[in-house]
């Protein structure tokens, strides 16, 4: 049994249909990343599943339970962060953890779980008086203290700084580790393509395309560009005839060649067999940020 | 199967909680539980309040103004302090943060209605101490009748303060709308003028509003009566109503 099944999932305000049939499913101990634009239905999806919003129609089952008829009963299984939720201001970390213990009948210990997430020297500090990096923890430790079998985490990282970033994903990564199914919501490529099992690309409402984060990248119809200064003394048919070639442009005083690996292979060879030195040299893999432009528009 | 209803201890965490943040407000502190036995002190210092009045039947002003000072306290917390609470937990997604575990947010919101309710009866009790220490006011004659009438006005002024919550979306609106309600109650409460010291047709029109109703029953209990059947069931209607309203519009989110 999957650990979340969405089927067909539809939400409309009003006129605007903010989730207008989504369909994924999670398997237990996985990592599964919820891609998308801003406004194209990913939190309203996550706030199905976590039963704080009724859909309009659709299924949706949190380790086979109902998120809305059996609420009480999901909200033991699943830990939530949420996007645009905060604590009461002057409510000190150490509080925090201790009254969303006390909602729980097993709760994770919240002493050793408070370390783990680097808030030991925080705990008495005032939730307002914390940086955006620590008050991202705390939500982190609050998803975990019903000692959950999944989470969701909504915009993990936004406002975060690169150190506190990288922190945060090693703490993801940590957390499957532990046994427990993580549905991540993010717009940040990087994030997803590091962290990932799989990812649904969810653009108005729609998933576009739900595949591992190798798999949509290959997905996208150019896998390596090669560039270089435009002075470099190569001939154009050259490159045109190299294999795999899909596209030779012209781009800021340097030449673009979009192909595949075997375009690399065979450029290399012909720069050998020309005796020329291609200045500035620069090869690239497609990265899901490509990939992700292709399949949003 | 596991019970699905969360731990019982997890309402008195909730509530001992609340009422920590609560004590961190020194304003909201000030204003409930000091700022009405204040504004007793300062009228009572002046010598000709302390004076009988052939106005007012032979009592003092200072006599009627304790239990004004009561209802200022009231106001105060119910409608002064209590709405931008609730509608900031509710702005700031902490309700909504918590209908995400096993406990429902309208323990949140019970555990404040409870701490409101009993500061503002805390600063009655004060307010009533030092009325009679400071000045020699009377305790109420007819205490049991005083408390059932200032229990229904401690219901009434919360229910109010609900009911601005729920017909204000926003943290902003329920301070604009509190301050705009704000000013009505005081004068119905006898802030300005006694309830008992105003002309009679006002008089009538005032004692038909939540807090002239109170004014009313806690003046009557005070005096050693019981409280009028019309001035309880004002307030009691108006206690009904209030809270249906706030339970009808009130918006989670």
């Amino acid at each position: 049994m999957p650990m979340i099944e969405v089927q067909d999932l539809r939400k409309a305000y009003g006129a605007r249909r903010a989730v207008d049939g989504v369909t994924f499913s999670v398997e237990e101990g996985e990592i599964f990343g919820i891609l998308g634009p801003n406004g194209a239905g990913k939190t309203t999806t996550v706030e199905c599943v976590a039963g704080l919003r009724a859909p309009d129609t659709g299924r949706i089952r949190v380790a086979g339970l109902d998120p809305v008829a059996d609420h009480d009963r999901v909200t033991r299984l699943l830990g939530v962060q949420l996007q645009r939720s905060e604590l009461q201001a002057r409510l000190t970390v150490r509080e925090a953890l201790d009254l969303y213990a006390s909602f729980y009948e097993h709760p994770a210990d919240h002493r050793a779980l408070a370390g783990r997430l680097g808030l030991d020297a925080h705990l008495d500090v005032q939730f307002a008086k914390l940086s955006g990096g620590q008050k991202q923890r705390l939500f982190i430790a609050l998803a975990l203290i019903g000692d959950p079998r999944a989470v969701i985490l909504d915009e993990l990282t936004t406002g975060l700084d690169p150190r506190a970033r990288r922190d945060t994903w090693t703490l993801v990564e940590d957390v499957r580790a532990s046994g427990v199914t993580v549905l991540l919501v993010t717009h940040v490529m990087e994030e997803a393509q590091r962290l990932c099992d799989r990812i649904a690309v969810i653009d108005r409402g729609r998933v576009t395309a739900l595949d591992t984060p190798a798999g949509l990248i290959d997905r996208t119809t150019t896998a390596r560009t090669i560039s270089f200064a435009a002075d470099t003394p190569l001939d154009r048919a050259d490159l045109d005839a190299l294999p795999g070639t899909t596209a030779v442009t012209a781009r800021d005083g340097r030449t673009v060649v979009t192909g595949t690996d075997a375009t690399v292979d065979a450029f290399v060879r012909l720069l050998a067999r020309r005796a020329v030195t291609a200045r500035g040299l620069r090869i690239t893999d497609t990265t899901l940020d490509d990939a992700y432009l292709d399949l949003t528009s | 199967m596991a019970s699905t209803a969360p731990p019982a201890s997890a309402t008195r965490t909730v509530l001992t909680t609340e009422a920590r943040l609560f004590a961190r407000e020194p304003a909201a502190l000030f204003w409930v539980m000091v700022s009405p036995t204040l504004l007793l002190v300062v009228l009572g210092l002046i010598p000709s309040f302390r004076e009988p009045s052939a106005d007012l039947a032979g009592r003092r002003v200072i006599d009627l103004y304790v239990p004004v000072a009561v209802l200022f306290a009231l106001i105060m917390a119910g409608l002064n302090a209590m709405p931008p609470v609730l509608s900031g937990y509710r702005e700031r997604g902490i309700l909504r943060r918590m209908s995400a575990t096993p406990v429902r947010p309208a323990t949140l919101l019970t555990a404040q209605l409870v701490l409101h309710a009993a500061a503002a009866l805390v600063s009655s009790l004060l307010v009533i101490a030092v009325g009679r220490t400071a000045f020699g006011v009377a305790l109420p004659g007819n205490l049991p009748g005083h408390l059932l009438a200032l229990l229904l006005a401690v219901a009434g002024a919360l229910a109010l303060g609900a009911a601005v919550c729920a017909v204000a979306r926003t943290q902003k609106a329920a301070t604009a709308v509190g301050t705009a309600v704000f000013f009505p109650t005081m004068f119905t409460a006898g802030v300005w003028v006694p309830v008992q010291a105003m002309p009679g047709t006002l008089r009538r029109i005032v004692e038909f509003t939540p807090f002239g109703a109170a004014s009313r029953a806690l003046d009557e209990t005070a005096r050693g009566g019981w409280p009028s059947l019309l001035a309880l069931g004002v307030m009691a209607l108006w206690a009904v109503v209030l809270t249906g309203t706030a339970i009808r519009r009130f918006r989670w989110e």
